[in-house]
């Protein structure tokens, strides 16, 4: 069997990560409660090393650390600062990639009659599923929105036409229009990221930019919790995987067929 | 041929300028729209799609009913429809400019609507309904040329065109089949994710089109030589009184389904529509609007003597368009989306600037289907001449 150029690349590659064992992003990013052999020795992000990659990102969020932190919000500013996402201060031309929702919105198909004291009317971050089975790629007429080999479901603004079909397609609420121009309303451009134009169609792409640095997704790096943990749910050595299998995740209408990838830990 | 549309008295050209002049003003709004951005219509992030995506949805519907003439003439060799063939082609080429016209003012990136075909994506209903859409608009304007120019020749048509019209039939049923796919197949949607959705779609547009070519026939009697005669409107009134009652029918099996199996998600959109939800009721005076309409068309249609009587025909055609107008090209688009995937509630309505750019679509639509008719019954008067 002969391998070409690209295959090899990828396999040194991937050898290359073997060879450093756990790569940083897993051991910053899970709880330090969560997995006894992995130590997190500085609370300072590691300097990064190349980009992350992984055969399936996948994210859980461990709901009540999350609220143990009464109001905090600072998940949804780092992302919608670093992301230079506009605040029009209106629900209609709204735009968000991650926000708080109730709990029982969120989860509203399991139609929760009575929750848990500290669950209930309280909100938990919602955000882009990054569904393994997709429905927003499979309508988009011009591959648009389209999904990579490690999972993100992406977004290319240049060829959106923004006919909105992903947003009807989404069943999830995750997908945001820029229904005027976006740039007046962004508090403070950050450089480093595009700003979009109106009439197209935008949402969360698990900091895609940030992942081929070195670097964890936004929210991710603020949740000072150490709420949101963020892996390669292939890898089964990975945090997440080792805090799927220690605790109960609900995910959100799992009977769409969907395969959303963002775990709720209860 | 062209030039008989030039040809008119005072009446026709003040209508003419009345259609232009609602153009250009919605133009002017369409240039507000572009300048802005979607914004400036009642969407939002919950509801996004409304008016425009609902006239679109309407049109398709009257584009495909063009085939309720072409049928019986063709595979049935019901004479009578002879001279109703080119008003329904005639009537299916502005609707399907409308309804691309539709899609047109909803982008939110117009200027990139060719990527659909740039980027042909095979997994996508809206790459489908593009392609039937266009296929039908080339059908019509190839039949409908050759056929009228063999007309004004007095000789028979080519043969090679008989196929083509024979493959327009299933084309028509095809266009408004994959408009239905657009929606019935979305997990996110309940109220649309019905397998009825496309039947009902094509009984509604079977009942509203031959409506609409029977109110323009009794138009076409008073302001031009043209006379479709009786019968073939009677005809095509049974075609609209079968039509109405299937959809009525399908409608009533949707709300069985929803009601008797009391899912919620069902349930709640038909709740919204009928009865309002958490103080949205935008749509329920519409709605019964909308049911006794329908009531009343089905009385005045089915009952012989009534559908008989041409002036109370006319009143059914008018009672059976409005009806079926208001339920999908007002509240099926709408409905799907409220509630939202989040159980919230938003609220939508067109604004002035959606309703004007939407009335000067129309317009646009009526202005062509003046032109053609007038080009089409100006060279059969010369004939009769």
């Amino acid at each position: 069997m002969s391998i070409d150029r690209r295959q090899f690349f990828k396999i040194a590659g991937l050898a290359t990560l073997g060879l450093a064992g756990k790569p940083a992003y897993e051991v910053f990013a899970q709880g330090e409660d969560v997995v006894d052999s992995v130590t997190v020795t500085s609370e300072t992000p590691p300097v990064p090393t190349g980009p992350l990659t992984a055969h399936r990102w996948a994210m859980a969020i461990d709901v009540r650390k999350c609220l143990d932190q009464k109001d905090c919000k600072k998940c949804l500013l780092a992302c919608h600062q670093v992301h230079n996402v506009p605040d029009f201060g209106n629900p209609k031309d709204e735009i968000k990639w991650i926000w708080k929702e109730s709990f029982e919105h969120a989860f509203h198909e399991q139609d929760f009659e009575h929750l848990p004291d500290d669950l209930e009317h309280q909100v938990v971050p919602i955000f882009c599923n990054h569904c393994d089975n997709p429905p927003c790629v499979q309508v988009c007429p011009t591959q648009a929105t389209f999904r990579r080999e490690d999972g993100i479901v992406m977004m290319d603004q240049h060829r959106c036409i923004g006919c909105r079909y992903c947003m009807a397609a989404c069943p999830y609420g995750s997908r945001s229009f820029n229904w005027r121009d976006p740039r007046p309303f962004i508090k403070q451009v950050d450089p480093a990221y595009p700003t979009r134009t109106r009439g197209v169609v935008e949402k969360c792409t698990f900091c895609d930019d940030r992942l081929a640095r070195g670097l964890l997704p936004a929210c991710v790096e603020a949740c000072e919790a150490r709420a949101m943990i963020f892996g390669d749910l292939e890898d089964a050595g990975s945090g997440i995987r080792e805090l799927l299998r220690q605790r109960l995740a609900i995910r959100r209408k799992p009977g769409l067929g969907t395969k959303p990838e963002i775990y709720y830990i209860v | 041929m062209l030039e008989n549309a030039l040809r008119g008295d005072r009446r026709y050209w003040s209508w003419i300028a009345l259609l232009l002049g609602i153009m250009f003003v919605a133009f002017l709004f369409y240039l507000r729209q572009s300048s802005y951005g979607l914004g400036i219509t009642g969407l939002g992030r919950d509801v996004t799609w409304g008016f425009y995506i609902a006239q679109f949805t309407f049109l398709v519907g009257v584009a495909a009913s063009g085939v309720m003439v072409v049928l019986p003439y063709y595979l049935h060799n019901f004479k009578e429809f002879g001279k109703l063939t080119i008003l329904g082609e005639f009537l299916a080429i502005p609707s399907v400019i409308m309804c691309m016209t539709f899609i047109f003012v909803d982008m939110g990136q117009p200027f990139r609507i060719l990527n659909v075909f740039l980027y042909p994506t095979p997994h996508s209903m809206m790459f489908w309904d593009t392609v039937a859409l266009g296929g039908y608009l080339l059908l019509n304007i190839v039949i409908s040329r050759i056929v009228l120019d063999a007309e004004r020749k007095g000789i028979t048509p080519p043969h090679w065109i008989k196929p083509v019209i024979i493959l327009s039939i299933p084309w028509a049923f095809s266009i408004h089949t994959v408009t239905a796919f657009l929606y019935s197949g979305l997990a996110a949607r309940p109220f649309w994710m019905t397998a009825i959705l496309a039947p009902r779609f094509l009984a509604s547009a079977f009942a509203a089109g031959p409506a609409l070519l029977i109110l323009f026939c009794f138009i076409l009697r008073r302001v031009s030589k043209f006379d479709a005669g009786r019968e073939p409107l009677q005809k095509l009134a049974v075609i609209v009184t079968y039509a109405m009652a299937i959809n009525v029918f399908f409608v009533l099996m949707e709300v069985f389904t929803a009601m008797y199996s009391n899912i919620p998600e069902h349930l709640l959109h038909f709740q919204l529509m009928y009865f309002g939800l958490e103080g949205n009721t935008s749509l329920v005076p519409w709605m019964w609007l909308s049911t006794v309409l329908a009531v009343v068309s089905l009385i005045l249609l089915i009952n012989p003597k009534t559908r008989r009587n041409e002036a109370v025909l006319a009143v059914a055609c008018i009672t059976t368009f409005l009806s079926l107008w208001i339920d999908k090209g007002l509240a099926m688009v709408i409905a799907g989306f409220i509630p939202s995937p989040l159980a919230a509630v938003p609220k939508y309505w067109p604004t002035v600037p959606e309703a004007v750019i939407s009335l000067g679509v129309y317009a646009m639509g009526l202005f062509i289907v003046t032109v053609l008719y007038k080009i089409a019954l100006s060279v059969r008067e010369r004939l009769a001449a």
